[in-house]
């Protein structure tokens, strides 16, 4: 096993996707992503890693390029945060429809206005639609991990993957992260050999026109292939587990065993709601946490799984669906509940916007509110909460 | 209106909906969108090919006495030879279904 080194998280995802062996870097820095694609300047400068390096103009130009390079069956690899992730918008839809395997780390950060550096979910899920294989990391050491991981499923499902790492209290922070041996990692990312490429010696046509006839049998085939990978990232976690030791899974549980109250919870802010998880039961409260990992394709199965028998849930979004009937996780989290036959009430929370501070002491507040949902009936479907009134 | 109006399954398309072969555009039909076809009148014609040299679909081939014929399978019937037939022997003409 590799050594275990106190990095910086950005550094430390850097030097795993130079260990993926990426032939093309396309990307423009933006705060808080910037690290990231420094280092892997760096590390192609200094020659220790055999890239193109692309500084291109913008991020709508850094997408065109992560998918040209894809497309002639290069490994590509872009990161990006709020605004240059808007400015990505229309490639996004084009790279998953072409099956393209494009990684990016998004450094999740607030979308303007008003301008904010600081971090929330509001990003990503402007692209929830976009046809990405989405998954959210909760720590350093995760989020190494999910770039290996990246890797070996967007090149077996032949669909683009987001790593989605909370924006400095995850990019910025130092932890303690063991980087695989490249032993490991070229054993687990094989060489990309793509079936459909732009090559001279063998002319295909990508982005042919969908004329009516034939735009919808296009699109349930993507949507097929994106449910699809399902299998391909569970079990690309599996042959992980059999590597490494650490286990991962679509939806992660924490103390639900015999919980009658929990929160939902995606990203860095787990591990602040499990201390109040501990805390809440040292008083005798059963409460649990689910946190998604696996946010697109929505892993319902295991959702519907996890959540056992909890009386109430308590979703807490990152981000705000304007004129919704809640957040975004919130919304999926109904949704997903009306295809069972349990009907736990839920309440919805949207907290820690702009990197606002979530504390152990507000999750325990979200839990108390979240059981006030057992007895009496909320007043709104969703709660901007710690708004100052 | 058939429930099914695919033209082909979605199981048969190659990943990405690629075309996997090369130049098969030829086989798309443009001309059943035309109101208007192209006459030409033999008599007028002086086989110039401004019609051949201008048409934004490369509809027309020169034949064995060297006229200039349009291919209505792909005549999207938008008039421009007609227009621009210095002999005026390119007559448009409605198409009766």
């Amino acid at each position: 096993m590799g050594k275990v080194i106190a990095k910086e998280v950005s550094i430390a995802i850097a030097e795993a996707v130079a260990q993926c062996k990426v032939d093309v870097i396309s990307a423009y820095p933006i705060t808080p992503q910037t690290h990231i694609v420094e280092h892997l300047a760096e590390l192609v400068n200094n020659g220790e890693l055999d890239a193109e390096y692309m500084p291109v103009e913008s991020e709508h130009a850094a997408m065109s390029a992560c998918i040209g390079a894809s497309a002639t069956g290069a490994r590509t690899f872009t990161s990006t945060a709020a605004q240059g992730l808007l400015l990505m918008y229309e490639n996004l839809f084009i790279a998953s429809a072409f099956r393209l395997p494009i990684v990016m780390v998004i450094a999740n950060r607030s979308i303007s206005a008003p301008i904010s550096i600081w971090n929330d979910h509001s990003d990503v899920m402007t692209m929830r639609d976009s046809g990405w294989i989405q998954t959210f990391a909760e720590n350093g050491q995760e989020a190494v991990d999910l770039i290996y991981h990246a890797y070996r499923v967007a090149e077996k499902a032949l669909l683009p993957v987001a790593l989605n790492i909370d924006g400095f209290t995850l990019s910025h922070v130092i932890e303690p992260i063991e980087l695989l041996d490249q032993e490991l990692v070229d054993k687990y990312i094989p060489p990309l050999r793509m079936k459909y490429k732009l090559d001279p010696k063998k002319p295909i046509t990508m982005g042919a026109i969908g004329i009516p006839e034939i735009y919808t049998e296009a699109k349930k085939a993507q949507d097929e292939a994106l449910k699809a990978s399902y299998r391909i990232i569970v079990n690309a976690w599996k042959e992980f587990e059999k590597l490494t030791g650490r286990k991962y899974q679509p939806i992660e549980s924490y103390k639900m065993e015999d919980a009658e109250v929990a929160l939902i919870i995606m990203g860095s802010l787990a591990g602040t709601a499990m201390d109040a998880v501990d805390l809440l039961r040292e008083k005798g409260k059963k409460v649990g946490l689910i946190k998604i990992r696996l946010w697109r394709p929505f892993p319902l199965r295991d959702f519907l799984k996890a959540i056992g028998k909890v009386r109430a849930i308590g979703v807490v979004d990152r981000a705000v669906s304007h004129g919704s009937t809640g957040g975004p996780v919130g919304i999926e989290v109904r949704s997903a509940l009306y295809q069972s036959n349990k009907r736990p009430k839920v309440v919805n929370f949207i907290a820690g916007l702009s990197g606002r501070d979530v504390t152990v002491e507000d999750f325990v507040e979200l839990f108390e509110r979240t059981y006030d949902a057992i007895s009496k009936k909320p007043r709104f479907s969703y709660e901007i909460y710690g708004v100052k009134e | 209106m058939p429930k099914d109006q695919g033209l082909v399954s979605w199981k048969k398309l190659a990943p990405g909906m690629f075309i996997l072969e090369p130049g098969n555009s030829a086989k798309f039909k443009t001309g059943d969108w035309r109101t208007y076809r192209p006459v030409l009148d033999k008599e007028k014609c002086i086989k110039c090919g401004i019609c051949y040299a201008l048409c934004p679909d490369l509809c027309y081939k020169k034949d064995e006495e060297g006229y200039y014929i349009v291919n209505l399978y792909y005549c999207k019937g938008c008039g421009i030879c007609a227009k621009h037939c210095p002999k005026s022997a390119i007559t448009m003409v409605l198409e009766e279904d």
